[in-house]
């Protein structure tokens, strides 16, 4: 039986608060996490089925054009060119299929054929030497170089910045610019297909199954049923995992036609040519506040750039419209259809840039208004959505800040460049947090077996976030079992359909389906106890309600199984849904060199319901560490003859390492979101991004009188503003 | 990757030209997997008796394929030389430096993403072909010593500290030799292809460090995160004061040049003159009246200008770094 929930009102009975196995929101180890360390996870390239073949993708030495022919592949067994193969992976969540047809080149680095061969050593020798004859076009690559389109639906305007603007006591008018960015996941992307009859099993580096099959269907041509994906494990995705990609395309293609399995793994370079970028924005930000510090006008101008055929754009702006309040408002989304590799979304699309460069335009706001950066921010929050006047389902900003400013002695903050210890300049800064919140269609199944043994099931993906620990815990909580009867599976389409990992919706609504499904035998359980579901207590194995208690084993007969289908419903229209918090952060900045290093970062988050305590802050960690990669180090290049990435490897493309994280606190606010489904969970893991690195540069400010716009902030930039 | 053929040497007598040297394999293989090289034979020589530090009259005798690791630790060095042990301890990350060598160390190839990106034109892979980082991102290009063939770095810095060190290379082959580090690596000029004074067949068999120069050791190094990255501008210094004058003045600067470079009018001028912003500016101008910039990399020469200032107050005991 399939308990069936849609969100469409709120829950305001915590009954997960009152379960009595208490271990959801415990600390635990994550399950998995033995199989990793001792490398008995499989990741998708660790397979060996027998008789397996190497495929090796070819790459677009031109930025476009058309391939008019492709050589031979000495030592290798085939190459393959396939109308059916892609330009670009799927953007997340895609019903379809991503533009096909390689042979149109809409990018340097494009993949263009697969050559395939008995080892992967041969096959990327052939790949990397193959003739290709092309038709070459001349197409722009820089996103100031071509008129941008206006899509009229995602602009926004109320009242009149300009006038705002004209009227103010105090203004900003400044434009920042982000660079292009990778997802840089530690997996670079790898399939291996192997057909049986019309039936493909790829095993893939995926974050979102159901509707990947989806893609992969279409794409190949073939019907659904007779497409099995599984990802049990992934090396991390950030975004690059989401839709399907020529890797996994090309493999069940090869491997059709050669009646062998196939396995492309992208080498690292590759990941930087054909995974999503993050794509570069321009933000222009003109503010407008009285005397006193409210916010009159609100402007945020946004340029970004994607390939003309791809629907994605970053949507920089999509918490200014909620975030603050202010009578003037106006939203400017202009995209340029350039020629760069594919643009869609990584890690917080949309708030990691937008809301961190908003959040710098409020500190340099602060210094103009002469008002603490705190209380500026405290002055402006909206009591319901600006622009809509929608309630929020909850709103913790104001305490999150509050918090925050005491537990890192904000206080102790000194003026401009007033701390110096020894070369170092001392600074500390701000900034709020804040991400949308999502709920996405979601389905599992839960069996338990007479033996008091707890099986879950879903297509749901663990990317390394937690996930089978979290789902375990929530039916040890609500079965009332330890965990170690509780066993989860995941990453295989032929499981109930879930919502993937992505966009921070995983945890809730996953775990709600498995809440649902946990209800539903929860209901036939009280029904062998001859009790009202709500009267039930599981705990250790045990069922009682009233003076009656059983075990478990007593009451089922071989076993009983439960199906959850949680789909978002009226509470995604009638409240705004996000998530809230603040960062902090104290930087120390070299007088000479303009080196930044942090000394010091705090997150306080408001993400309802906290499922498990140390996954959960592991979340943040990481997402407050990509913070400091947005600030200080991460910039994909582009050469500006034709457009291609620059660097492609992590030796060049600098993520944080551990010397340039200094230890990371996280703070979260007990809270419970009751229009988000019974589990009152919201999503966490890219909040911890949002503002990041807005707190390190507006540090650095406070350190030393620099303001760097043009991201990430790297001793050039620093030194470009110092004194002698 | 090439097919290559492979062959552990058990004597110097077993190297031919035809066969290229591995050694940690750190950076050829990295650059034989992108087809950067594609040597056919490889010799690896990680078997020969190449180890070990040892005394030789005052100084050091370093065998070459001393790993990266252990001569940062070493007691001697860490004593005697320690601008060495900061140098090597500033490069790479742990893991590399565990198998990286001294001889594939000084041997290390440029990091111009052009360099390492077949689909892109390079003099010093393709002799002729042109330069594809001219009027591309030049961020991490040279400011010294480049020339229209070439702008690419040198991207080391164990180097640039031996430099300062006045350290010399000990060649084996055909016929054994001693080059000073000084004029081991070779401008680009027109031939980049050209890196070293190695010939085919010969192989470095240890570095020799003269007496212990004395003195405050600094290396600086600026890069773009803590950790895990090539310079933007590195410092080499070793500097005596005596009498409150400069003594000894050795200074070598890596991430700026085309080989670790050093400047003798610099040391001149410092040598017999009081610390002072005013000499030490001065000193900045002499070292960068070459410099050349390519657009992204113009900061370069703010930066080294400041890292030089900032090195020689730290040495000097104006201001501590820390
Ligand atoms: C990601 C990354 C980051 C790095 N960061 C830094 C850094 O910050 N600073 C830094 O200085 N270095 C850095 N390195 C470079 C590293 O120091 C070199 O790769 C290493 O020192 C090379 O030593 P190896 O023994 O592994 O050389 P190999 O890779 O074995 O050889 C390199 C070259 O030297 C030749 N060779 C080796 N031994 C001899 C010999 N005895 N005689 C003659 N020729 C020889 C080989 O033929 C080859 O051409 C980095 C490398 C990587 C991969
Ligand atoms: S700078 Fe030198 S290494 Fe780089 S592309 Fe030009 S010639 Fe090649």
């Amino acid at each position: 039986m399939t308990r069936h929930l849609r969100v469409d009102g709120p829950t305001h009975d915590d009954r997960l608060d009152h379960m009595a196995q208490g271990i959801l929101g415990q600390p635990l180890n994550r399950l998995e996490g033995p199989l990793k360390v001792t490398g008995w996870a499989a990741y998708a390239a660790e397979a060996r089925p027998a008789n397996m073949v190497y495929g090796v993708l070819v790459q677009a030495t031109v930025p476009a054009g058309k391939v008019l022919e492709i050589g031979d592949a000495p030592g290798a067994l085939a190459v393959i060119q396939d109308k059916r193969m892609v330009r670009y992976a799927a953007q997340g969540m895609d019903q379809k299929g991503p533009t096909s047809g390689p042979d149109q080149i809409e990018y340097m680095g494009q993949a263009i054929a697969l050559v395939v061969a008995e080892s992967f050593e041969a096959a990327r020798h052939a790949a990397q030497n193959i003739a290709v004859r092309y038709k070459v076009s001349s197409v722009p690559v820089e996103p100031e170089a071509v008129t941008p389109e206006l899509p009229p639906k995602k602009q926004s305007a109320a009242g009149d910045v300009d006038k705002a603007m004209r009227e103010a006591a105090v203004t900003l008018d400044q434009v920042w610019h982000t660079p292009s960015q990778m997802s840089a996941a530690m997996e670079p992307h790898a399939a291996i297909a192997e057909w049986d009859g019309d039936q493909v099993t790829i095993r893939a580096a995926l974050q979102m199954l159901s509707s990947n099959r989806k893609q992969m269907a279409d794409a190949l041509g073939i019907k659904e049923q007779n497409l099995r994906l599984l990802s049990p494990y992934v090396g991390g995705g950030f975004g690059s995992k989401l839709g399907i990609n020529a890797e996994a395309v090309s493999a069940a293609i090869a491997a059709k036609e050669l009646g062998r399995p196939v396995m492309v793994a992208m080498t690292r370079q590759q990941v930087f040519d054909l995974a999503h970028r993050r794509s570069e924005t321009r933000q222009r930000i003109r503010l407008a506040c009285d005397a006193d510090g409210r916010l009159t006008g609100i402007g945020h101008e946004v340029l970004v750039s994607n390939l003309p055929s791809s629907e994605f754009t970053e949507p920089v702006a999509q918490a200014t419209p909620f975030t603050y309040q202010a009578a003037h408002r106006q939203v400017v989304h202009a995209v340029a259809r350039i020629h760069r590799g594919c643009a869609g979304s990584v890690r917080a699309p949309g708030e990691a840039v937008g809301v961190t460069v908003f959040e710098c335009a409020m500190d340099e706001l602060a210094e103009a208004a002469g008002i603490d950066p705190v209380e500026l921010r405290l002055r402006n929050i909206p009591d319901v959505e600006p622009t809509t006047d929608r309630p929020f389902s909850s709103h913790k900003l104001a305490e999150a800040l509050r918090e925050g400013a005491r537990l890192f002695g904000w206080s102790n903050r000194k003026p401009t460049g007033q701390q110096v210890e020894g070369e170092w300049m001392i600074g500390m800064g701000m900034a709020a947090a804040v991400r949308v919140n999502m709920l996405v269609e979601s389905r599992a199944r839960v069996t338990l077996t007479q033996d008091g043994q707890a099986v879950v099931e879903t297509d749901m993906t663990d990317i390394g976030t937690g996930t089978y620990t979290i789902l375990g815990q929530l039916a040890a909580e609500m079965l009332g079992l330890p965990i170690e009867q509780v066993e989860v599976r995941l990453g295989d389409t032929n499981f109930p359909p879930a919502s993937g990992s992505g966009g921070s919706f995983g945890a809730a609504s996953s775990g709600n389906s498995v809440y649902l499904a946990c209800e539903e035998i929860r209901g036939q359980i009280a029904k062998a106890m001859d009790c009202d579901e709500a009267d039930l207590t599981l705990q250790d194995g045990m069922a009682r309600a009233g003076n009656v208690a059983r075990l478990l084993s007593d009451l089922i007969d071989g076993q009983i199984s439960g199906e959850g289908h949680l789909q978002p419903g009226k509470t995604e229209k009638s409240h705004r849904q996000a998530t809230w918090g603040s960062h902090w952060a104290e930087v120390a900045v070299n007088r000479w060199t303009g080196e930044v290093r942090v000394r010091r970062m705090m997150g306080v988050f408001a993400c309802g319901r906290v499922l498990n305590e140390k996954t959960a802050r592991s979340q943040c960690l990481g997402g407050m560490t990509f913070g400091i990669g947005i600030a200080l180090t991460e910039a994909m290049e582009h050469d500006s003859r034709d457009g291609h990435a620059v660097s492609r490897d992590l030796a060049e493309y600098h993520i944080p390492t551990h010397a340039d994280v200094p230890p990371l606190e996280v703070h979260f606010l007990p809270e419970r979101d009751a229009y988000v489904g019974p589990l009152q969970a919201k999503g966490l893991g890219e909040l911890g991004i949002c503002g990041a690195g807005a707190a390190v540069l507006n540090a650095i400010h406070n350190a030393c009188g620099v303001r760097v716009r043009h991201l990430p902030a790297t001793p050039d930039k620093i030194v470009a503003g110092l004194k002698d | 990757m090439r097919e290559f053929t492979y062959h552990r040497a058990a004597s110097i007598a077993d190297l031919s030209p035809d066969a290229t040297i591995i050694a940690g394999g750190t950076n050829l293989l990295d650059l034989m997997k992108l087809e950067v090289m594609a040597p056919p034979a490889l010799v690896d020589i990680t078997h020969l008796d190449l180890g070990g530090v040892e005394p030789e009259g005052e100084g050091l005798r370093i065998g070459a394929l001393v790993r990266n690791s252990d001569l940062a630790a070493h007691p001697v060095i860490r004593r005697d030389y320690p601008v060495l042990s900061r140098a090597l301890l500033a490069g790479a990350s742990g893991q590399l430096r565990n198998m990286a060598t001294t001889g594939g160390n000084l041997m290390q190839r440029t990091r111009c993403p052009y360099f390492y990106d077949r689909r892109m034109a390079c003099n010093k892979r393709d002799p002729g072909a042109g330069c594809a980082a001219i009027g591309g991102v030049t961020r991490n290009h040279a400011i010294l010593g480049a020339s229209d063939h070439c702008i690419a770095t040198y991207p080391g810095d164990m180097a640039v500290a031996l430099m300062a060190l006045d350290a010399v290379v000990e060649i084996d082959g055909p016929t054994p030799r001693r080059v000073p580090l000084a004029d081991f690596h070779l401008l680009p000029g027109d031939t980049p292809h050209l890196e070293t004074v190695l010939e085919p067949g010969e192989i470095i068999t240890a570095v020799i460090l003269p007496a212990p120069p004395g003195g405050q050791h600094r290396y600086r190094k600026v890069r773009d995160r803590a950790s895990y990255a090539f310079a933007l501008v590195s410092v080499a210094a070793v500097i005596a004061t005596d009498g409150g004058r400069i003594s000894h003045a050795a200074l070598a600067f890596g991430g700026v040049a085309t080989k670790p470079w050093r400047d003798p009018e610099v040391e001149a001028l410092l040598k017999g003159s009081e610390p002072s912003d005013a000499l030490f500016r001065e000193a900045a101008d002499i070292l960068l009246r070459p410099a050349r910039d390519w657009g992204e990399n113009q900061f370069k020469i703010p930066l080294l200008r400041r890292a030089l200032i900032a090195t020689l107050r730290d040495a000097t005991g104006m201001e501590t770094a820390a």
